[in-house]
C-alpha cells in the first residue's frame, strides 16, 4: 500500500510514465465517514491524508498558523482543522456540512464525504451517503455504541450503503484492550443485525497516534486484520454494480442535423450493446439499438456509469424524461408510491402538502398523502407523527400526477430515488427512496362513487341481534391455534344467540384472496381485504372473527384504523414457537427451515409481537375453553355482547 | 480490484469523473434556459471545454463561452483563446468592465483586492446580467481550497450573484435541482470531484491543448517578495532597482500576468510537469497572490460573487 507521493527527489521520467499508466487504471471508491467531533473523525481523515503524504507542505504550513487560533490539539498540527472548511464553522469549532476530500494510493483513488454526527444534521449525512459505496462508522472505545452510532448506521443502511467499517477509535485510551474491543463489536452486531450490512469490518484503531490507519499497529498485536487504508484499497466494490436490468434515463435528445437523432444519457444499470432491443417508457414503444455513439467513437458495449448517446433503428418518439429499458425486465409503474423520506427543510410537511417530484428522468407534481410513521433514528422505532420536520425521516405515501416508472431503491439507487422541490422557493426540501407502489390501503376510491346508505339504523340492528358489532383479530404464528379458537368462539357466540361471521385466513385464500401469495405485500393485501369485509359485516350489525398470522405491526395498525378503533379487538395468540413447531399439522415449519417456503414469519421473516393487544392467550398453557372464556369476558366487559343500553 | 465485473464494463476513476461531468453538463442544458460557460483559458477551462464537446457530440456546444477579459491577461492566453475558437467553432463572448478601463484600474496602482473586485468580480456580474444567463459553468474543483470542499455542484446565487453558504440546496445522488426564479442563477461545477492530478492526467490522456505558458521556457521575470512575476508587456511597472531577468519558468495557474506567480522549472512536457507535481512542495494556489489578502479570503470573494 505504498503511498504514491514521495517528498523530495524528482522521479525519473520513465517512472512518471509508469506511474501514469498505473494511475490511469485505478478505480474509484466513494466513502462516507460518520462520527462526532469527539469520535476523532476529522483526526482520522487528516491522518489518512497526512500519512498518505498527500498533504502538501504549504497547506500544512498554513494549518499550523490556523491551529494557533482555533486548534484544540494543544500542540502540533491539529489534523481535524484540515476537514473544516468554512470560516464561520471553523470559529464555532464544529463541522456543519458535507465536506469532500480526495486522495489516492497506489491502488485506488478515493473520495471521502465527511459528514457531521450531530443529531440535527441527519440531512447532511443522508446527502453524503447518497453517493457512497462504503461507510466508516467511528466509535469512541471509551463510550462504546451510543445512540449516535445507531443513528449513523441506520442512515447508512437507509441510503443503501452495503459496506461498513466499524472503526473502534481511541484504543489507546482503553489500554489497547481486546476485551473492550470484543465487547463493542458484539454490542454493534446485535443492534445492527436488521440493517443488512452483510459483514461489517470491525477494526481497532487510534487515529491520533496512527495505529491501524495506514500502518498496522504494534500496540494491537492481538488484531490480525488489515489496517483501514489497506481494507479500503482492497474491498470489493464491483459486486454492487447492477448488470441485470438495463435502465437509461434520457437526459437530452441530440439532433444536430437531419440525419442524426440520438438519446443522450448515462447508463444507470445493466448493459447495452448495438442490436439490443429496448423499450421507451412511458410510451412502451420498442426498437433496437443502432449505435452507441461517443466523442471517442462508437462503443460495442456500455455498462453502468457510461455517458453515451444512443441511436435507435426505428424512428420512435423518445424525449427527455423517458426511460430506456430492456423488454422483459421492466421497472414498476405507479402513481402512488411508498417511500422513505428524509426531510431537509426548516419548513415542515404535512399530509396534503404539494411539491415537485424530481427523479432521474422526470419532474412531476406530487402530494404527500400521509405519513405512516416517523422513524426514531436512535432506536429504529416507528412513531406516529402528524407530519415531518427538519431532519425527520418518515415512511410516506406520495401521489404523483404523472405515472412514474421506477425500481425499488434497494434494487436500483438511480431509478429508485427522488428529491422534492418547493414550487415557490425552488428549494430542495426532501430526499426520498422509493420502496414500491403504495398498496391498495392508500388508494383513494374514485371520486365519482357514491356510498349507498341503508334504511336500517345501527340501533335497530343492535336490538335485533342483541349485540354491538366488532371485529376480533386473532393474530399469532402458524399453528398457534388461531383457527381452532376462531371456530370455538363462533360456536360459543352462536350458542349465546349472537350473530357472527368467521373469516379464516386459510379459507379466505381459497376464495377472495386466491390471487395472493405470501410476500409481505401480499400478506398485507390479504389482511386489507379481510378488514374491508369485516367493516362491511360490522356495518350490518354482525361480529367478525378473523384468524390471520398478520405478522406486520404496521399492517395490523392499518386494519385497526380501517375497522375503527372502537370496534377493533386484537387477541394475540401467543403460543411459543417451539409448541407451534411441534404441532405443525401441515409440515410448514420444516418447509420454511429448508427454504422451500420463503419469508415464513417466525422463521425467515419477522413476526412483530403485538405490544398493545387487547388480550393475550397462550394455547400451550390454556385449553380452548379457558381461552374462549377470557375472550368472551373481555367482549362482555367492552359491551359488545348486549343490545342497546336503554336510557 | 476483483474479477466480478467484466473488464469491458469497468470504468477507471478518470472515466467515472468524465461521465459524471458529462451528465452534469447535459442536465444543465436540459433544465436551464440560458447557460453559459465561463472560459478562463486556463487548463481547467480547457478540460471543461473538452468535456462540453464530448457531452454534446455529435452536436455543437449548445451554449456560448464567456471570457472576462481584464485586459491584463497574458498575451499568449488571448492568442490561444482565438485559436481554440477558430478550431472548435464555439460562440465566444468577451467582456471587459469598460468603466474600470475608463478609470484606468490596474493591478499595479490599485492593489490586487480592488483590482480583482472591479475587473473580475464586477465584470463577471455585468456580463452575466447582460446575457441574462441562468446557469454558468465553471472549472472550480473541491480540492483546490478549504472553502470549496463543501461547495455544491449546482451552487445557487441570488439575484445579486451572492453566494450564501447557509442557503445552498441539498444535493443527493445525481439529482441536481437547477430551478431558479427571475434574476437568480446557478454556478455549475462539473469538475467538482476532480483533483489537480486528475486534471493533468486527463489533459495528458486526451491530448487536450493548453496555453504554452504551462510549459517551462525562458521568460523575462521580476522577483517580488519571493514570487516570480513575468514581464509580459510594456505596461509592467518596475519598482525602483528592479530589472527583468530571463529565467526558465512555467506557470501552475494562469490569470492576470501581474498577479500570477511563475515557478522555476525545466518541465517542458506533460509527463515532466506531472513528475514535478508528484513531488510538489508548493500547492497550486501559492502562485496566486490574491489568496493571501486575508484569512478565508476565497470564501469572502465567493460571497461577493467571484467565481
Amino acid at each position: 500500500m505504498a503511498p504514491e507521493q514521495t517528498v523530495g527527489g524528482a522521479p525519473a521520467m520513465s517512472d512518471v510514465e509508469t506511474y501514469l499508466t498505473s494511475h490511469r487504471q485505478k478505480d474509484l471508491l466513494r466513502l462516507l465517514t460518520c462520527g462526532s467531533v469527539d469520535d476523532g473523525k476529522s483526526t482520522l481523515i487528516g491522518r489518512l491524508l497526512h500519512d498518505s503524504q498527500l498533504i502538501y507542505e504549504d497547506v500544512l504550513a498554513s494549518l499550523e498558523a490556523d491551529s494557533a487560533t482555533h486548534g484544540s490539539a494543544g500542540e502540533g498540527v491539529d489534523l481535524a482543522l484540515l476537514m473544516d472548511g468554512l470560516r464561520a464553522e471553523r470559529e464555532q469549532g464544529i463541522t456543519i456540512d458535507v465536506a469532500y476530500r480526495y486522495f489516492a494510493t497506489a491502488r485506488r483513488t478515493f473520495i471521502i464525504a465527511d459528514t457531521p454526527g450531530h443529531p440535527q444534521y441527519t440531512r447532511n449525512m443522508a446527502t453524503g451517503a447518497s453517493t457512497c459505496d462504503l461507510a466508516v462508522i467511528l466509535i469512541d472505545a471509551r463510550h462504546g455504541v451510543l445512540p449516535q452510532t445507531k443513528r449513523h448506521s441506520y442512515i447508512a443502511s437507509l441510503l443503501g450503503i452495503g459496506q461498513v467499517v466499524v472503526a473502534v477509535n481511541k484504543m489507546d485510551l482503553v489500554g489497547w484492550s481486546q476485551d473492550r474491543f470484543t465487547e463493542i463489536c458484539e454490542d454493534y452486531r446485535s443492534f445492527a443485525k436488521p440493517l443488512g450490512f452483510g459483514q461489517p469490518y470491525f477494526l481497532p484503531m487510534s487515529a491520533l497516534l496512527g495505529d491501524n490507519v495506514v500502518d498496522a499497529s504494534g500496540n494491537l498485536g492481538w488484531f490480525d486484520g488489515p489496517p483501514l487504508l489497506e481494507h479500503l484499497e482492497t474491498v470489493d466494490i464491483d459486486a454492487s454494480v447492477e448488470l441485470e436490468h438495463f435502465r437509461m434515463p434520457v437526459q437530452l435528445v441530440s439532433r444536430p442535423d437531419a440525419d442524426f437523432r440520438g438519446y443522450a444519457g448515462t447508463v444507470a444499470s445493466g448493459v447495452l450493446r448495438p442490436g439490443d432491443e429496448v423499450v421507451a417508457l412511458p410510451s412502451g414503444l420498442g426498437s433496437a439499438v443502432e449505435r452507441i455513439a461517443t466523442f471517442d467513437g462508437d462503443l460495442d458495449v456500455a455498462g453502468p456509469g457510461r455517458a453515451v448517446t444512443v441511436t435507435l433503428v426505428d424512428d420512435i418518439d423518445v424525449s427527455r424524461g423517458d426511460l430506456l429499458v430492456t423488454p422483459g425486465s421492466e421497472p414498476q409503474r405507479a402513481h402512488d408510491l411508498d417511500a422513505m423520506v428524509v426531510w431537509m427543510s426548516e419548513t415542515g410537511a404535512e399530509p396534503g402538502s404539494s411539491y415537485l417530484l424530481q427523479t432521474a428522468n422526470t419532474v412531476s407534481n406530487c402530494t404527500i398523502r400521509n405519513v405512516r410513521h416517523r422513524i426514531d433514528i436512535n432506536t429504529g422505532a416507528h412513531e406516529q407523527a402528524p407530519g415531518l420536520g427538519l431532519n425527520d425521516i418518515g415512511h410516506c405515501v406520495i401521489t404523483s400526477d404523472r405515472e412514474l416508472a421506477f425500481d425499488p431503491y434497494s434494487a436500483n439507487r438511480a431509478t429508485g430515488s427522488f428529491v422534492l422541490v418547493d414550487r415557490l422557493t425552488n428549494a430542495t426540501v426532501a430526499a426520498g427512496m422509493i420502496m414500491g407502489a403504495a398498496s391498495a390501503w392508500d388508494r383513494t376510491p374514485d371520486a365519482a362513487l357514491v356510498r349507498q346508505r341503508s334504511e336500517i339504523s345501527d340501533a335497530e340492528r343492535a336490538i335485533r341481534f342483541g349485540q354491538q358489532p366488532c371485529t376480533i383479530l386473532l393474530t399469532g404464528l402458524t399453528a398457534a391455534g388461531k383457527s381452532t379458537l376462531a371456530t370455538a368462539l363462533e360456536r360459543e357466540l352462536f350458542d349465546r344467540g349472537k350473530v357472527s361471521i368467521r373469516l379464516d385466513g386459510e379459507n379466505v385464500r381459497m376464495g377472495i384472496s386466491r390471487d395472493l401469495g405470501f410476500s409481505t405485500q401480499e400478506r398485507s393485501e390479504n389482511l386489507r381485504r379481510v378488514s374491508e369485509v369485516a367493516r362491511l359485516v360490522n356495518g350490518q350489525g354482525l361480529i367478525a372473527i378473523a384468524a390471520m398470522v398478520a405478522p406486520d405491526r404496521d399492517v395490523r395498525q392499518r386494519a385497526r384504523d380501517l375497522v375503527g378503533v372502537d370496534r377493533y379487538v386484537e387477541v394475540f395468540v401467543d403460543t411459543p414457537i417451539e409448541v407451534c413447531r411441534e404441532r405443525d399439522p401441515h409440515g410448514l415449519y420444516a418447509m420454511a427451515d429448508s427454504g422451500e417456503i420463503p419469508r415464513f414469519p417466525g422463521v425467515s421473516a419477522d413476526f412483530d409481537r403485538p405490544t398493545d393487544a387487547d388480550l393475550r392467550v397462550d394455547t400451550s398453557t390454556q385449553d380452548v375453553d379457558e381461552c374462549i372464556d377470557a375472550i368472551v369476558r373481555m367482549l362482555t366487559e367492552r359491551g359488545f355482547l348486549r343490545g342497546p343500553s336503554t336510557p | 480490484m476483483s474479477a466480478t465485473l467484466p473488464a469491458e464494463l469497468r470504468l477507471t476513476h478518470l472515466q467515472q469523473l468524465e461521465a459524471e461531468a458529462i451528465g452534469i453538463m447535459r442536465e444543465v442544458v436540459a433544465q436551464c434556459e440560458r447557460p453559459v460557460m465561463l472560459y478562463s483559458i486556463g487548463k481547467d477551462s480547457s478540460v471543461l471545454l473538452h468535456l462540453a464537446r464530448k457531452a454534446f457530440f455529435p452536436g455543437k456546444i449548445p451554449f456560448p463561452l464567456l471570457h472576462v477579459d481584464t485586459t491584463w491577461k497574458f498575451r499568449e492566453m488571448i492568442s490561444f483563446r482565438q485559436r481554440m475558437a477558430d478550431e472548435i467553432g464555439f460562440e465566444l463572448i468577451v467582456h471587459t468592465n469598460a468603466e474600470g478601463v475608463a478609470q484606468g484600474i490596474n493591478p499595479f496602482d490599485h492593489g490586487s483586492k480592488n483590482y480583482t473586485d472591479i475587473m473580475k468580480t464586477q465584470a463577471l456580474r455585468q456580463a452575466l446580467d447582460a446575457g441574462r444567463f441562468d446557469a454558468a459553468f465553471g472549472g472550480a474543483r473541491r480540492d483546490e481550497e478549504k472553502s470549496r470542499a463543501k461547495e455544491r455542484v449546482f451552487s445557487f446565487r441570488d439575484a445579486h450573484h451572492r453566494w450564501d453558504p447557509k442557503n445552498q440546496r441539498p444535493e443527493l445522488w445525481n439529482l441536481y435541482n437547477g430551478r431558479v426564479n427571475q434574476g437568480e442563477s446557478i454556478r455549475v461545477f462539473p469538475m467538482s470531484n476532480w483533483t489537480e492530478l486528475d486534471v493533468w492526467q486527463y489533459i495528458h490522456v486526451e491530448q487536450i491543448p493548453i496555453v504554452p505558458l504551462y510549459f517551462a521556457a525562458e521568460r523575462p521575470v521580476v522577483e517580488r517578495d519571493g514570487v516570480l512575476i513575468m514581464v509580459d508587456d510594456d505596461r509592467f511597472v518596475f519598482d525602483e532597482g528592479e530589472v527583468a531577468e530571463q529565467r526558465l519558468v512555467r506557470f501552475r495557474t494562469l490569470g492576470c500576468y501581474p498577479l500570477s506567480g511563475a515557478i522555476e522549472s525545466t518541465a517542458a512536457t506533460l509527463p515532466e510537469i506531472i513528475g514535478e507535481m508528484l513531488v510538489a512542495t508548493r500547492s497550486e494556489r501559492e502562485g496566486r497572490v490574491i489568496d493571501f489578502d486575508q484569512s478565508g479570503s476565497m470564501e469572502q470573494k465567493k460571497r461577493e460573487g467571484y467565481f
